[in-house]
């Protein structure tokens, strides 16, 4: 079982992200349930989604508690909202953000995580370029899936495209394309330091 | 064809494959994704022959819905929380004439306290409103259970309420199995009203029944939906025939052999509750479960016997009668009267707490240990501490004000979902 906890204000994509994600592995053959916290839809809000990966079917129904992998869309909730709950020292990470850990004030954390598995992506300035709009979560998945192998680039794409025909859909897996190189080359500088 | 989908999407998909003829429905909060979805499948042709009604409130739906089902056709209806409570008394209309109308029911909390999230609280306050009651553990389940229901209800020409929990299941994606137009139509042959208004026969349908026949029209409604324990098994076998898995029936069991401890339960948390049981049984602990899925009528028989050898049952459920105890819990006891077990009832997930698996565990700990009290009504995951401070600053002052902005102050929150 791999679970995935995605963090993001309501308007930002966080459930449609958890959705997409579940269609991408369920295409590969595996078994995935997406789902959101329920608030009441207000734009801007705290918004929660979850994703399960596994290779049985999946039957429980709790909230992802302790995930495998957290996103975090806006990295103003860090004031906001516990993000790093229950996030284990093998636990994945993707912040939104063009700063670094560092900049963010989050080397305390990062220290607890393995450098390799913890990446920053400016997947708003990426979703601007290639979307034309500031909607950063294709682009999260597409380094979300770089980092964690959970899903294939290719699976994800086309989970965008067949949810979101025409233009939308491109730009939206063109971000995820461009977040996704990003992070193979953030993680080959890793590697070679 | 298996697809990764939404719940609610799947029973727009289902129901439309069903060939409903009228579809009546509030479109207001609280409603579910299915009707708006129903609507998009009317206009665009996909779901032909029906007529999509737009009504102004849950009880013009049902009204709506028993003049279309009473004019012979089949019709269909969703809803959640309030809206079946607005819907109360022409739930009883539709159970008393005995019109085969199939509704789901997104479960929700009912207020007060205002909750927009997921219990069992809207389709207990209405188990004796004389509609079948199914409850799914799935949206794989929540599907077939649709195809189902619509068949049960023709057959003995009752009213059917597919209950499946709101959010937990109708906003969640995951894999199901949907069966094509060729499949439900094999299964579910057009519809034969049992009774009609037809102005070239004309009858009188809901007429006034003084005391010399009230009771007994009602003493066939419970013979009718008795006669529904025969028939709901049969359809769940037909179904295994025809699409080849097992979904329905009365009740199901998990790990039930030899189980001293039996857990039972309704809904979506049955999958949470397998788990924590698997983890039992791997420590060696004769623990399993019995899901209720049909709960009106209630299979006393069939859970007796399914309870015959164990020694302690532990009922979980997602609603309780305020200053009486548990549902299920209440029903359970009847139906094991006498034999030599405890029955202890569990009120769990209300107004939307997730049910972990933590305390499940925990619980069910208690439980096999015999450390929880058989003659009081249980509350999981409660924090007495918050209601002790409440009672404590209400004992003070001439007016102590509403409980629920007060705790709600106290823990320094606004209902906002967050479940930590």
């Amino acid at each position: 079982m791999f679970a995935v906890r995605i963090h993001g204000r309501g308007g930002q994509g966080a459930v449609t992200a958890a959705e997409l994600l579940s269609v991408a592995a369920f295409d590969e053959g595996r078994h995935a349930q997406a789902f959101p916290t329920f608030g009441s839809e207000r734009t801007g809000a705290p918004v929660v989604a979850f994703c399960r990966i596994d290779d049985r079917p999946i039957r429980l129904r709790e909230p992802v508690t302790d995930p495998d992998a957290l996103v975090v869309q806006d990295p103003t909730l860090l004031h906001q909202v516990d993000l790093f709950a229950g996030l284990g020292p093998d636990g994945f990470l993707v912040v939104n953000t063009s700063s670094s850990f560092e900049q963010m004030g989050l080397s305390e954390l990062i220290g607890r995580l393995s450098p390799e598995r913890a990446v920053t992506v400016p997947a708003t300035e990426i979703a601007r370029q290639h979307l034309g709009r500031p909607l950063p979560n294709a682009a999260l998945l597409g380094a979300l899936a770089a980092l964690t192998g959970q899903v294939s680039l290719k699976a994800l794409c086309h989970a965008i495209r067949d949810r979101f025909p025409g233009d939308v859909g491109e730009g939206n897996a063109h971000a995820a394309e461009a977040a996704y190189e990003h992070v193979l080359e953030t993680m080959r500088r890793t590697t070679d330091a | 064809m298996r697809s990764q989908i939404e719940g609610s999407q799947a029973v727009a998909r289902a129901v439309t494959l069903c060939r409903p003829q009228v579809i009546a429905a509030y479109p207001i909060s609280p409603q579910t994704h299915i009707v708006e979805s129903l609507s998009d499948r009317v206009r665009t042709g996909e779901l032909a022959g029906c007529e999509y009604m737009l009504v102004e409130s849950e009880f013009g739906a049902m009204s709506a819905c028993i003049g279309a089902s009473a004019a012979g056709v089949r019709t269909y209806t969703a809803t959640s929380s309030q809206g079946l409570l607005f819907m109360a008394e022409a739930l009883f209309n539709a159970s008393g004439i005995g019109l085969p109308i199939v509704m789901t029911v997104a479960n929700r909390a009912i207020g007060a306290p205002i909750n927009i999230w997921n219990d069992h609280s809207d389709s207990m306050a209405m188990r004796d409103s004389g509609w079948i009651q199914l409850f799914a553990e799935s949206n794989q389940e929540a599907v077939d259970l649709h195809v189902q229901a619509f068949r049960l209800a023709e057959s003995l020409s009752v009213p059917v309420m597919v209950c499946m929990d709101g959010f937990i299941l109708t906003h969640a994606f995951e894999e199901v199995d949907l069966p094509d137009q060729a499949q439900v139509d094999a299964f579910l042959a057009p519809f034969v009203p049992q009774q009609q208004l037809d102005p070239d026969e004309p009858v009188t349908i809901g007429a006034m029944v003084g005391p010399e026949a009230f009771a007994e029209v009602k003493y066939l409604m419970h013979a009718k939906q008795m006669t529904a324990l025969d028939e709901i098994p049969e359809i769940a076998a037909d179904f295994r025939r025809a699409f080849g898995r097992d979904s329905g029936g009365l009740l199901k069991t998990y790990r039930l052999d030899d189980a001293e401890t039996v857990v039972v339960a309704l809904g979506s948390v049955l999958g949470t509750i397998e788990d924590v049981v698997d983890s039992m049984r791997d420590a060696g602990v004769p623990i399993g479960v019995l899901g209720i899925t049909c709960f009106r009528p209630w299979p006393a028989a069939e859970v007796r016997a399914a309870l015959a050898h164990a020694r302690r049952v532990v009922v979980v459920e997602k609603a309780f009668a305020v200053g009486a105890g548990g549902i299920v819990g209440q029903n359970t006891r009847d139906a094991t009267r006498d034999l030599p077990l405890v029955v202890l009832d569990v009120v769990a997930g209300l107004g939307g707490r997730p049910v972990t698996r933590a305390s499940l565990r925990g619980l069910l700990d208690d439980v096999v240990e015999d450390r929880l009290d058989p003659t009081r009504l249980h509350f999981l995951d409660l924090d007495l501490a918050l209601v002790e401070r409440e009672l404590e600053r209400s004992r003070h002052g001439r007016r102590p004000g509403p409980h629920a902005e007060h705790m709600l102050r106290d823990l320094g929150t606004v209902a906002s979902g967050a479940f930590d």
